[in-house]
């Protein structure tokens, strides 16, 4: 991990024009590298959080910076709009709960996968399917299904292609709405370690938001307790997750059941 | 001839027919079209919005182009209207008509005389000259709706020139069938800029886009768009670098005037399979048999002592 930081949150703090809070007063930083892991029931904030962060609802207060190529720390509000889209799709990833938001149904595997290259330039048709069809492998889907369409695919399979068009383009930080969700046990105990391998050998960071406790045991090297859009508790992992301080953290934890 | 003048308007209410304005749209809305056209003409190949009428005929049937057609139109134009190539289908001869009893200009089937064609489906065969203007009917302007449902999301990505999205198209056809098989509207960039649907004309008519020296007009009635392709403008076709675009080629000649590089048609001949292959353009055709040109069917019929057309 550098010492330069790669995301850094200030303050950062939703409210709905309802007047409902979405989150307020959060602020972290993110090195690169680094996995950081937000916690918390559903309607703590974490969606508005992400939101903030990945550039898609600019916040009412505070601020959200990334370190931008060759620019230094760039407040991702004050971009231009075809710079953070820019973003959106070379240096960033969102991989949503739902593939069915994340990926084109319509469109093959190999076609998904390859569209970010070819957003930024790729011309070469060979070329591109040949790295398609490498990162489909390297998230475990079989060569001969990469002109399927993901219609096709099951649940685990569809999450994975979702990955693979994301980290084609190599982004330097990868946001995970629920990257398990809806998804059985089994596949997601796979698919969370094949998430757990890429980002080690690619030290990509990312921030990962769920509300499942094993995800982050599993991926994340820090952690943050959210509720009602207040982050209560902050750490390693597995100092929170092992030695909860906040009572609302120590009711997740003892939430779970111990298999 | 009406001597009307519509309140407010400094132009003379012109009739041909006593009954509509000259070339059937009113004065205000020609200007207003006028504006779209010149707005269009000075960014190539952008879609401009404007406010479409109703024509008195259905959408689909050509309204954007008639519209354009009837804003551009004056009293020295000679107007030729063609459809798939040919002047006498039903779209092309109704067209012709219609602006030949609201505006009363002659009307013509030779490329060569015409100074506005509106057109569906075809490039004429023969070189367009700089004293003419072809104007396109378009039946879906925006090149990346079927890939992009949202008008504001493509509206940003040509804002942008985020066009990755369409090579996403052509990719798809390669790996589905080992070649861009995309036949007609096959997307074409403009000057270098902007994406644009060349309209379902086939991909066969696309090089003579390029460079042309006559002005190109598209209008698209329903979708209430105008786009332009000024004079000698650069205009490429999408491709891979290693999936180059082609045209399609065929390989034998018209079967009626034995012309080879022209776009052809299947006629079928009988219900026994018999079919041949004759040019789209009728009258590119028909001027290469008045000069003595003659088709392997053309010949066989002659030999027999029919007259070719039969």
């Amino acid at each position: 991990m550098s010492d330069a930081p790669l995301l850094e949150a200030e303050g950062v703090s939703h409210t709905y024009a309802g007047g409902q809070v979405g989150c307020a007063d959060v602020g972290f930083t993110l090195y690169p590298g680094e996995v950081l892991g937000i916690v918390g029931e559903s309607g703590s904030g974490k969606s508005t959080l992400l939101s903030c962060l990945s550039g898609a609802l600019p916040p009412s207060r505070g601020r959200v910076r990334f370190a931008v190529r060759g620019q230094g720390m760039q407040d991702v509000f004050k971009l231009s709009e075809p710079e953070r889209r820019l973003l959106m799709r070379t240096d960033w990833g969102i991989v949503h709960q739902n593939p069915r938001d994340g990926l084109r149904m319509s469109v093959s595997a190999g076609g998904n996968v390859g569209e970010r290259l070819m957003a930024v330039g790729a011309r070469h048709y060979g070329d591109i399917r040949s790295e398609a069809l490498d990162w489909l492998g390297r998230v475990e889907i079989d060569a001969e299904r990469v002109d399927h369409l993901p219609r096709t695919f099951s649940g685990g399979m569809q999450q994975r292609t979702q990955i693979a068009r994301i980290l084609v383009s190599q982004p330097r930080l990868v946001f995970m709405d629920e990257p398990t969700g809806g998804l059985d046990v089994s596949v997601q105990a796979r698919l969370l370690d094949l998430l757990r391998g890429l980002v080690r050998d690619l030290g990509v960071a990312a921030v990962v938001v769920t509300h499942d406790l094993a995800v982050v045991r599993l991926l994340s090297d820090r952690l943050m307790v959210m509720r009602q859009g207040r982050v209560v508790e902050s750490g390693l992992t597995d100092q929170v997750l092992d030695d909860p301080q906040h009572p609302y953290s120590q009711l997740l934890v003892s939430s779970v059941l111990q298999a | 001839m009406s001597t009307l003048q519509p309140a407010g308007s400094g132009a003379q209410f012109h009739s041909i027919d006593g009954v509509y304005n000259f070339a059937y749209l009113d004065e205000q809305t020609k200007r207003m079209i006028r504006r779209a056209l010149l707005k269009a003409v000075a960014i190539p190949g952008y879609q401009v919005p404007f406010g479409g009428r109703e024509m008195p005929v259905a959408y689909g049937w050509g309204t954007g182009g008639m519209q354009v057609t009837a804003s551009i139109l004056g009293v020295d134009d000679v107007l030729k209207v063609i459809d798939q190539g040919a002047d006498d289908t039903t779209n092309a001869v109704s067209i012709r008509r219609f602006f030949n009893r609201t505006a009363g200009v002659p009307v013509t089937e030779a490329t060569t005389e015409a100074t506005v064609i509106q057109t569906r489906h075809r490039i004429p065969e023969k070189t367009l000259r700089e004293d003419q203007v072809i104007v396109y009917q378009v039946p879906m302007p925006e090149p990346l709706r079927k890939l992009e449902p949202r008008e504001t999301e493509t509206r940003k990505m040509h804002a942008f020139a985020e066009y990755g999205l369409m090579q996403v198209k052509l990719y798809e056809d390669i790996s589905r069938h080992g070649e861009i098989t995309t036949t007609y509207d096959y997307p074409v960039e403009v000057n270098a800029r902007y994406m644009m649907a060349p309209s379902p004309i086939p991909k066969f008519d696309n090089p003579k886009m390029h460079a042309m020296p006559a002005l190109q007009l598209f209008g698209a009635g329903r979708e209430k768009r105008i786009y332009a392709i000024p004079p000698y403008t650069k205009v490429r076709s999408l491709d891979f670098n290693d999936y180059p675009f082609e045209p399609q080629q065929f390989e034998d000649p018209c079967a009626l005037c034995d012309a080879k590089g022209v776009f052809l048609d299947e006629v079928i001949l009988d219900d026994k399979g018999d079919h041949m292959f004759v040019c789209s353009d009728s009258d590119h055709c028909r001027d290469r048999r008045a000069e003595g040109h003659m088709g392997p069917r053309a010949r066989e019929a002659a030999e027999k002592g029919y007259g070719a057309d039969e």
